[in-house]
């Protein structure tokens, strides 16, 4: 009680924003539901990049990445139409499955899975790469279905790309700001997350709370990556 | 009974041929494949176990047919009884030993039994707790071998498998294939460029070249020394040791070598 007395109080003596636990924890729940999510669907979709051989994949490589190189903004901006009631799309979603995804937290995750989808996509894809085939097949002449290869052999050995498509997705979602600022405006508790909120406490010279926000921000993302490179290197110790 | 025809495009240095063998084999055979690089063999024994699609022809395997173009049978590797040595091991490197043949034997009955009975087969029962990386070729290969086995496979197909060791190291596992091949009553394929492992080893040899079949027939013993492993029992005076041979017989030899140390030992014929 004590302890958390004194944090209270050193964090006011930084001059923190009334709202700054709130925007954090909707900052952190983004990154986390993203970097979960993108696990899930990165998965089969780097899998399949990995392994194809279609004259196809080049185009389907290209749509993944396309994220790195769009400005975030014309992500954001094409999101903002394809949720709106003026097309197809954004009909369907509003009519028939009743999900108004503009300025909300369901509009604003959509938007950073599409945002961050390389981020976790070429780790994921470089890893099946890197292992040798011979791992798979012998897997395979030892009577093994892919899935149990996949789960038992796989993945085990591909750890590092593993962790370095969660951690980079989710220290890329923490400072995503045009996509979201598109697509959920800034609505407290709602769609204003920490580098909106920045940015909001900027416009209104306020100065301090900018701080809080950008400080905190700093340190998570320096620990987030301080934490990536203490792993790698020891999990490099640990098979040599 | 292993009766095949199969044929498959393949692009070599000389441009493009056809690979296109057709064989058979007993029973307990164990039959060697030989040839310059490229001329298919590694493809071949792809094909056998199923990790390559033949272009055309058919692979009966004591009587049930693994793969016919003409009734578009297919069976993919997980359903062919076999056992594949591959040439880098390809161990998992997440597993340990024991690990990597209990994965391999999960489906079978009684697997703890049988991944001890291979472990103690191939002594590697005092590795079983370590992983892959640490081990030296030799103990890998012994692992790839006891786990190929796990399976309780008929047929047992082997791409190189002793060609990175030393010379000590692989006379001592051609010892091991050919016990564990006599013993699970396998048939066994093996890739081997050397003509004394050949000759120790196979009932048969196939020489291909550029994927067609050279030659069929026995090994020929090869006119070059040939080499045993022998143990040092005892440093006799004037620099003698007494080595005792792997079939028990000992002889007196001059060189320099510890007492329990394994000696390379060549033979030369008269």
């Amino acid at each position: 009680m004590l302890r958390q007395a004194q944090h209270d109080g050193i964090l006011q003596s930084l001059n923190v924003p009334p709202d700054y636990w709130q925007t954090l924890r909707l900052t952190l729940a983004l990154a986390s539901c993203t970097t979960v999510l993108l696990l899930l669907l990165g998965l089969p979709l780097a899998y399949a990049l990995a392994h194809s051989r279609s004259r196809l994949r080049p185009l389907a490589e290209a749509v993944v990445s396309l994220p790195l190189v769009l400005p975030p903004t014309v992500i954001g901006f094409y999101l903002l139409l394809a949720f709106s009631d003026s097309t197809a799309l954004g009909r369907f979603l509003i009519e028939k499955l009743g999900l108004s995804l503009n300025f909300s937290f369901p509009g604003i995750l959509v938007g950073s899975l599409v945002y961050s989808l390389p981020f976790m996509v070429q780790p994921l894809q470089a890893g099946f790469q890197q292992l040798p085939r011979s791992l798979t097949e012998a897997a395979y002449t030892l009577g093994k279905s892919r899935l149990t290869t996949l789960w038992r052999v796989l993945l085990p050995n591909m750890k590092p790309a593993l962790l370095n498509g969660a951690v980079l997705t989710f220290a890329h979602t923490l400072g995503e700001f045009g996509v979201v600022l598109m697509i959920g405006g800034n609505l407290p508790g709602r769609t204003r997350v920490a580098s909106i909120a920045i940015y909001d406490e900027v416009q209104s010279l306020q100065y301090d709370q900018a701080n809080a926000y950008a400080g905190t921000l700093l340190a998570v993302a320096f620990a987030i990556l301080v934490g990536l490179y203490w792993f790698s290197k020891k999990d490099a110790a640990h098979l040599s | 009974m292993i009766d095949f025809h199969l044929t498959k495009a393949l692009h070599t240095a000389a441009g493009p041929r056809t690979l296109d063998v057709a064989l058979t084999l007993a029973p307990g055979e164990l039959m060697a494949l030989s040839g310059p690089s490229g001329a298919g063999k590694t493809t071949l024994l792809r094909m056998l176990a199923g990790l390559t699609r033949p272009d055309s022809g058919f692979l009966r395997v004591e009587g049930q047919l693994w793969y016919d173009q003409a009734s578009r049978q297919w069976l993919p590797p997980q359903r062919r009884s076999l056992g594949f040595v591959f040439q880098d091991y390809a161990l998992f490197p997440n597993m340990t030993v024991r690990e990597n043949l209990a994965f391999a034997a999960s489906d079978q009955p009684g697997a703890a039994p049988l991944v001890s009975e291979l472990l103690e087969l191939l002594e590697l029962t005092e590795l079983a707790g370590r992983r892959p990386a640490v081990l030296s070729g030799g103990q890998q290969q012994r692992v790839a071998l006891a786990r190929a086995l796990a399976r309780r496979p008929r047929l047992l197909l082997l791409d190189e498998p002793l060609s990175a060791l030393d010379l000590p190291t692989r006379l001592r596992l051609q010892q091991a294939l050919g016990e564990v091949h006599r013993q699970f009553g396998l048939t066994t394929v093996l890739i081997s460029h050397d003509p004394a492992e050949i000759a120790r080893l196979a009932d048969r040899v196939v020489e291909l070249d550029l994927g067609q079949v050279r030659r069929v027939g026995p090994p020929i013993a090869p006119a070059a020394p040939a080499t045993l492993v022998g143990r040092v029992l005892a440093v006799l005076p004037g620099g003698q040791l007494r080595v005792q041979l792997p079939g028990g017989a000992e002889i007196e030899v001059s060189g320099t070598a510890g007492v329990g140390e394994e000696i390379a030992l060549t033979v030369v014929y008269h």
